[in-house]
């Protein structure tokens, strides 16, 4: 390797010395500014704590296992203090072929994670020649989440829900995070932002063990549309300007975002039986025996 | 032992010994066809590739010393990334990767005891036809535009004349495919017994691919591909070389250089494989999964 002195140009030594095929690890090393979670400066006094309460946060994401795979689903609004920030915000993303991530907190730091962490998974496959195991993902989302706790001590909290379809046991499989990392493996469904506790009631009654993927994506929007019903920072389906919830699959055909077109089908299915039934299908009182 | 050596002869001592290395291997080809750009080396290896991604419409191809190239490949990968991240992805661009290897090869080249004794390829699909570009960076960090087609390694005189004689703008897949094997199976490069797909290392940036363009062409598909050159080779013109053979026959057999051509011991020698080039220190990973 070119360890011979003298001026000139040499190439960065991280990057021909590499010793890692983290991409993370490669921004610690050779450009720590560009990894998120950089704490604003230190005694967060009460204007710098509004602005990061004005910054727009994001909020309620569902997750479900089906049969062969796993549903991920967010709604669509931001909140700024009480105003929405904006109303067609995508939470939940493609993280690589058989995985997707969505988050809940800080907008634009969960944007950038997501965008990190789908450039971490890509960047291993692309240096080792293999996919990181379901597991190794999710173990780097933590990693990646631990480094943001400073910036989440002081406002800026992101935390995320991943989920997957693990080839080697051929089903899918849900992560959650708390704020210092994790992850926690969540049976069947799981549900994270501020509407989470109504999506997750929800979710409760509608949730069948190996339930197709169609009837698991039904579920997933009553839970949100719940979810929208009860806390003021989760959107539910907006008709006028047609903007529904996103939703993603990831099977063993791999990772697939809903249409527009399709997902406007489930809202409207369930909006319309909520003309009827306002508080969604009810579940039976007894177990059947 | 001389204490002065001019730095005039110690340069051309230099590039003399990393051209011997590269001369030593075998040759790559890299040319365009009509969906996108072809990439091919004669590999009998299945985890230690000469073809990579780079990125989402680059692709990186390199002939020489293994462990070396592979620290280029993983260094482009990590240029790649970072410039993609920083910006967006739209802004990585082959040029700009050839410029970051040039820059890295050439600073070697003068500061380092020893050159890389490698060659490589980068190349990148365009939307359309007239956005796919191909560039050669050479061990000295000498950069070069290569338009359709090149070869590079090993006999690459050889192997470009025969791919030039093939070449043209807008082929098929089979067609560039057989293009290709006719160029690799030219004499003095290798042996010309019948290539198999185990041999054979070949990959595509697919123009009409979503975000990530390269495929690596394998198992059944390649054997496909192999199967419809040969059916391709024999219905092409002889070899100027041979006037006086008889016409083509029907049957498929290897691609008409190996048929047609005066037996072994006409051409250059083929000295046995030494173990320096296109082996080396490095593991590499295990084969890139198929799907994407």
């Amino acid at each position: 390797m070119p360890g011979s002195t003298g001026p000139g140009r040499r190439p960065p030594a991280s990057f021909m010395d590499l010793q890692t095929s983290s991409f993370a690890d490669v921004l610690a090393s050779h450009s720590p500014g560009l990894l998120p979670g950089r704490a604003p400066g230190r005694g967060a006094d009460e204007t710098s704590g509004q602005a990061i309460r004005d910054l727009p946060h994001a909020t309620t994401i569902v997750a479900a296992t089906c049969d062969h795979g796993v549903v991920l689903a967010g709604d669509r609004r931001a909140t700024a203090g009480s105003m929405i920030a904006k109303r067609d915000v995508e939470k939940v993303f493609r993280s690589d072929e058989y995985s997707a991530v969505g988050y809940a907190g800080t907008g634009s730091v969960g944007i950038e994670f997501v965008r990190l962490f789908q450039v971490e998974l890509e960047h291993y496959e692309k240096m080792e020649g293999r996919s990181l195991s379901l597991e190794g993902k999710a173990n780097r989302l933590a990693w990646m989440i631990r480094g943001n706790l400073a910036a989440a001590m002081q406002g800026l909290i992101v935390v995320p829900l991943f989920v997957g379809y693990d080839e080697e046991v051929g089903h899918g499989r849900i992560f959650s995070y708390d704020v210092a990392g994790g992850p926690y493996e969540e049976q069947r469904f799981h549900s994270i932002g501020s509407g989470s506790v109504f999506a997750r009631g929800s979710l409760k009654k509608l949730y069948v063990d190996g339930m197709p993927v169609r009837d698991a994506v039904l579920a997933c929007v009553q839970a949100l549309y719940d979810a929208a019903d009860d806390d003021s920072a989760t959107g539910g389906p907006d008709l006028t300007r047609r903007i529904f919830p996103v939703i993603a699959t990831v099977t063993d055909d791999g990772f697939r975002k809903l249409s527009e077109g399709e997902s406007e089908e489930y809202a409207q299915q369930v909006v319309q039986e909520r003309m009827t039934t306002p508080d969604g299908p009810p579940a039976p009182l007894r177990t059947a025996d | 032992m001389p204490f002065y050596v001019s730095p005039a002869q110690a340069m051309r001592d230099k590039a003399e010994y990393a051209r011997q290395g590269i001369a030593r291997g075998r040759s790559c080809v890299t040319l365009q066809y009509e969906g996108g750009i072809l990439l091919m080396a004669p590999n009998p290896s299945s985890a230690l590739h000469k073809i990579s991604e780079i990125y989402d419409r680059i692709a990186f191809a390199a002939v020489g010393r293994y462990n070396e190239y592979e620290n280029l490949r993983k260094a482009g990968i990590t240029y790649a990334d970072i410039t993609g991240y920083q910006f967006d992805r739209h802004d990585v661009t082959a040029r700009g990767l050839a410029n970051y290897y040039a820059q890295n090869l050439g600073t070697i080249f003068t500061e380092s005891i020893k050159p890389f004794e490698v060659e490589i390829v980068v190349a990148e699909v365009g939307e359309q036809p007239d956005g796919d570009q191909i560039y050669r960076i050479t061990f000295d960090g000498s950069v070069t535009d290569e338009p359709g087609f090149v070869a590079f390694g090993g006999q690459a005189d050889q192997v470009s004349a025969v791919l030039k004689e093939r070449y043209s703008a807008g082929m098929s897949l089979a067609k560039a495919f057989a293009a290709a094997l006719a160029a690799l199976s030219a004499p003095g490069n290798g042996e010309r017994s019948e290539v198999t797909a185990t041999q054979l290392e070949v990959a595509i940036l697919d123009r009409s691919r979503d975000h990530r363009t390269f495929r690596r062409i394998r198992a059944a598909r390649l054997e496909e591909l192999i199967g419809e050159s040969r059916s391709i080779g024999s219905k092409t013109s002889q070899a100027p070389a041979d006037p006086g053979s008889p016409a083509p026959s029907a049957d498929p057999g290897p691609a008409p250089a190996a048929g047609s051509s005066p037996p072994a011991g006409s051409g250059p020698p083929i000295g046995p494989e030494p173990s320096g080039s296109d082996r080396g220190s490095g593991l590499g990973g295990g084969a890139p999964p198929d799907a994407f």
